[in-house]
């Protein structure tokens, strides 16, 4: 191995020594290298493994476009896959794994799969493990393909952070055109950001010779550094711009030495983007071989890291952006060999089976070599104009597209316009960005001639080095008629992944157009979208997350029912007692206990929307199933509120406080498309102004007394209201109290026992809940979760909205079909109703089911089935299933097929491949009359 | 990420707002034709380029109009509901 350290010379500082491991071995590097500069420096050359075959890989880029080299990083406690050794500052102690290779890049268990390689062409997934099933196939496959590795075990990342600005101008790129942008725009009064995905900002200055105003290159760099400073641009480096997104929106993602990644959304007035060029390879057999390497690349390597990446070096172009490159090898000391397509000269094929040893010219000309520096020309990084909806243009002399014209909001200058001559760039920028004044440079005219794969071409020729895609899988997809650019992406998976054709594109689509005779425009570009580069997901979710992302709702009275033993779950968004005590067992004992003696239950995440004004009861008619405004104050009805498409969408109990006010109860996960579908029809149809509506969900606890002992409990927890049943009957609702510590009683029963809600200001509930607890447990009943509330409640019939119903169930389908028939007055839903549909005799109908085959609960989810056809059929299904407590057996209720006429007769259900047998009935099975309300 | 403008709060990014329907699909007379009743309930233009939607500003709670065009992405400031046309 021959690549080297230089003992002098480049920004590495030689007084910083630092070292990591790399599968396992010790690399020895320097403050100022990246990653991959101090793993060329050691002289490892198989640093990856190739996406498909396994094939050994070295590094071939220096930046972003890098298509082979990926590592997980491990760094302390925390674990990063996929790092982008190019871009990366190589750091002290981090433990680096190659992404792609078991159990070593150098020594990867599957690199047998290079020999199978002609029976893996593009494609072969799909033709191959087609059958019987592609998941039969897919966790071996998924195990072999794939860049990096999740590690569950290690400490999770912290979360990203994220940043929103607002500026005049950002610029993308800081190359010698970027900077001169900036400068131009920040005297002109702009504020700039400017933004690059190096450590440093200079671009090709940073390695290339140049002369600026008269000036070195480095001289004008530094001289421009502290003018940025003094003008006060923000510049950001190691900051990815990776997209662009509705309304001149950008994201940028900086990578940071103190913390996660932050994430920039910056919404400038213009955005410059001169993000430059990337170097394509030659097409040659063994073109991937370790130790083939962008010119481009490796002349940064050797100027900005002092690393020579060979003694004997074959500089393969075909234009003159290497006369640079082969002088400067020469010059550290290497002996170089041009093969310039230029004169006439091309290489056939790299020699060498995991590292290349020479080359063999087209000629037949041997030339033996530790490393080949290949340059196929530039392509510009359009990918921020095209994603922004720019279209491109080919630009036949200089072999690249480049933008057709500027976009709203976005001009391209420099290398990424195609201007790859820095004289020609600089140029430009007065007309381009209307600047008055900007450097002036000396560099020699590009010049480059066509060198694409040709058909048929001799070897393995590799176009996507990334997802290991040749000219043959190319070949094989014009065979098959993939000839749309398209297409071809997703038949040989070509520019797929983190390369996004940075590389691989245009020699994909030259060849395409030689296969089929058509020229490259011709054949043209596939969609460029976000991202340019991955993004890791902490940066893109920031401090979104976890309870951030969906905070849980809690009870002003949680801790009470944490002291005692309450078992809390998610209920529709609100941390609730699901019962008492870990033991589920609880569940049936808690609601015989409220059969028998009585029940404290939490209520307070049950709606409770006001809707006060003059025009409160009218605008109810119209929102409500039932009729609202015969009820007199202090009087509750229970009723619907309905989709417009006639469908049952919400249930509760409207109280009537006042004239001008009432409260609208429904169900606690769906107070805000209560509270959105009352506002809309609000503004929408009714004079708003006269209506106000106040969700008071939040500011109102509610806690309900149920049970033959209600009564009693609530005087003996000193509510010395007259509780009578004259004074105070079944579904109205009064005052007790006054100021702030009033509270509201509401006799409504969701049990079928005699029940009481007391509803209070939030903040006062828990000493109240202190009163009643201690009443109901002198009354021999005590707290109840909502799992024994759920049996109370089918025990009685009474349904919950979207378990008992379903999209398709209509009022009348449970049996509450009186306002559709009588009501006076337009209402939500109400033409619905009478469609063909909603009036058809055979829907499914609320129903009671008893088992009656003796083998305990239905399950839910059981479809009842009509075996009369030649095929089962379905005829509804099985909705809630609960032990009794009251009863001495399991009761269900179900939507099914006329129902309603056929209470008495046996169905068979079908669930899980078993058969049950069930006898249908009146959805309410206990006291149908009513009685235990007011016992 | 868009910036639609609410006639209340003003500008304000898009996950503040929620889509509230196409503007102009009015509530036919109770007594309609089972035909007109299905075009109100189910049936959309959906346009390509310029749309006049219904948008909801979600921390305000109101409603309001807003043209919007589908291909471009542009959307002109929203108008509240009572304000002509
Ligand atoms: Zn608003």
């Amino acid at each position: 191995m021959t690549a080297r350290r230089l003992p002098e010379g480049g920004e590495v500082d030689r007084s910083r020594p630092l070292s990591f491991t790399f599968d396992g071995r010790p690399v020895q590097g320097f403050h100022g290298d990246t990653l991959a500069s101090a793993l060329l420096a050691s002289g490892e050359r198989v640093l990856g493994r190739s996406f498909k075959y396994r094939r050994p890989r070295g590094i071939w880029g220096a930046g972003t476009e890098e298509p082979n080299v990926y590592a997980d990083a491990t760094d302390g406690p925390r674990f990063h896959p996929n790092l982008r050794v190019t871009l990366e500052p190589a750091r002290d102690g981090l433990d680096l794994r190659s992404a792609n290779s078991s159990p070593s890049a150098r020594a990867d268990r599957l690199g047998f799969l290079d020999l199978f390689a002609r029976f893996l062409p593009s494609a072969f997934y799909y033709k191959t493990f087609f059958w019987p099933n592609w998941h039969v196939y897919e966790p071996a496959i998924r195990r072999m393909a794939g860049l990096g590795r999740i590690k569950p075990s290690s400490a999770p990342l912290p979360d990203g952070d994220q940043r929103n600005h607002h500026c005049d101008t950002v610029v993308v790129g800081a190359g010698p055109v970027g900077i001169a942008a900036a400068l131009g725009l920040s005297r002109s009064g702009e504020s700039v950001v400017l933004v690059d995905d190096g450590s440093r900002i200079g671009g090709s200055l940073l390695f290339r010779s140049a002369r600026i105003d008269g000036m070195p290159g480095a001289n004008w760099l530094a001289a421009a550094e502290a003018d940025l400073r003094q003008l006060g641009v923000t510049v950001l480096t190691r900051t990815t711009a990776f997209g662009i997104y509705d309304h001149g929106l950008i994201a940028l993602n900086q990578r940071r030495d103190d913390g996660p990644d932050r994430l920039w959304r910056v919404r400038p007035r213009r955005i410059v983007l001169a993000a430059g060029a990337v170097e394509r390879p030659l097409p040659f057999a063994a073109n991937d071989l370790p130790g083939v390497m962008s010119a481009e690349a490796a002349l940064g390597y050797l100027r900005r890291q002092a690393v020579l990446p060979g003694l004997r070096i074959v500089v393969a172009t075909n234009n003159s952006s290497t006369d640079e490159v082969a002088a400067a090898m020469t010059a550290a000391g290497a002996e170089v060999t041009v093969v310039d397509a230029r004169q006439g000269r091309r290489v056939a094929r790299a020699l060498g089976r995991r590292m290349v040893t020479g080359v063999v010219l087209e000629d037949g000309t041997r030339i033996p070599c530790d490393c080949v520096l290949v340059s196929g020309g530039f392509t510009a990084t359009v990918h921020l104009h095209a994603q922004a909806k720019g279209r491109l243009r080919w630009d036949d002399a200089r072999l690249s597209f480049v933008p057709e014209a500027p976009v709203a909001g976005l001009v391209t200058v420099g290398a990424a316009a195609g201007h790859f001559a820095l004289a020609e760039a600089l140029a430009a920028l007065p007309e381009t960005l209307g600047l008055p004044d900007v450097p002036v440079a000396d560099s020699a005219p590009y010049d480059i001639t066509p060198l694409w794969p040709r058909p048929g071409q001799p070897g393995r020729v590799w176009i996507d080095l990334q997802h290991d895609v040749t000219a043959k899988d190319v070949e094989l997809a014009a065979r098959e008629n993939m000839v749309s650019v398209e297409h071809l992406k997703r038949y040989t998976t070509l520019g797929m992944a983190t390369d996004q054709g940075k590389t691989s594109n245009l020699a994909g689509m030259a060849l395409m157009g030689a296969l089929t005779g058509r020229s490259i425009p011709e054949v043209g570009t596939t969609t460029y979208r976000p991202p340019f580069a991955p993004v890791p997901y902490t940066s893109l979710a920031g401090p979104r997350g976890g309870s951030r992302m969906n905070p849980v709702r809690r009870l002003a009275c949680e801790a009470r029912h944490r002291e005692i033993g309450a078992s809390l779950g998610d209920y529709g968004g609100w941390l609730r007692p699901a019962h008492y005590g870990s033991d589920d067992s609880a569940i049936l004992a808690e609601a015989k206990l409220a059969r028998a003696a009585v029940g404290l239950f939490d209520a307070s995440p049950l709606g409770k929307i006001e809707v006060i004004g003059p025009d409160a009861a009218a605008f109810l008619d119209f929102i409500h199933y039932n009729t609202v405004s015969t009820l007199k104050p202090g009087q509750c009805r229970y009723g619907f509120i309905l989709a417009e498409s006639g469908v049952v969408y919400d249930d509760g109990v409207l109280v009537r406080l006042d004239d001008h006010r009432f409260v609208v109860s429904c169900s606690s996960a769906h107070v805000a498309g209560v509270h959105g579908l009352l506002e809309e029809w609000r503004q929408d149809r009714f004079p708003a102004a006269r209506i106000a509506i106040h969700d008071a969900t939040a500011e109102t606890a509610t806690l309900t007394v149920s049970g033959p002992k209600a009564r009693a409990t609530l005087a003996a927890a000193g509510i010395d209201a007259d509780l009578s049943d004259t004074a105070f009957p079944h579904m109205t609702t009064r005052w007790h109290g006054s100021g702030e510590a009033a509270l509201r009683l509401t006799r409504v029963s969701f049990t079928g026992d005699r029940s009481y809600e007391v509803s209070v200001r939030q903040d006062l509930a828990p000493p109240l809940w202190d009163r009643l607890a201690a009443a109901a447990r002198a009354e021999g009943g005590g707290p109840i979760g909502i799992e024994a509330l759920m049996i109370l409640r089918a025990e009685k019939g009474f349904i919950v909205i979207g378990k008992d119903t379903d999209g398709m169930t209509r009022p009348m389908d449970l049996g509450v079909s009186g306002p559709m028939k009588a009501k006076k007055v337009d209402f939500l839903g109400r033409r619905s109703l009478f469609t063909d549909e909603a009036q058809r005799a055979d829907r499914n109908q609320l129903v009671g089911l008893l088992p009656a085959d003796g083998f305990g609960p239905l399950p839910v989810g059981a479809h009842g089935i009509d075996l009369s056809g030649t095929t089962p059929r379905s005829i509804g299904y099985i909705t809630s299933s609960h032990p009794g407590a009251a009863l001495d057996h399991p009761v269900a209720l179900g939507l099914i097929e006329r129902g309603a006429e056929r209470h008495g007769q046996e169905i068979t259900l079908h669930h899980l491949g078993q058969r049950r047998r069930a006898t249908l009935c009146p959805p309410c099975f206990l006291d149908p009359k009513g009685e235990r309300l007011h016992a | 990420m868009q910036i639609f403008s609410c006639p209340f709060c003003g500008p304000r990014p898009e996950p503040e707002f929620h889509f509230g329907g196409e503007l102009g699909n009015h509530r036919p007379a109770p007594d309609c034709s089972p035909e007109a009743w299905a075009q109100y309930l189910h049936f959309r233009t959906n346009p390509r380029g310029a749309a006049e939607e219904i948008w909801l500003h979600i921390p305000c709670g109101e409603l309001f109009k807003m043209h919007r065009d589908t291909v471009t992405m542009t959307a002109l400031p929203g108008r509240a509901l009572g304000d002509q046309p």
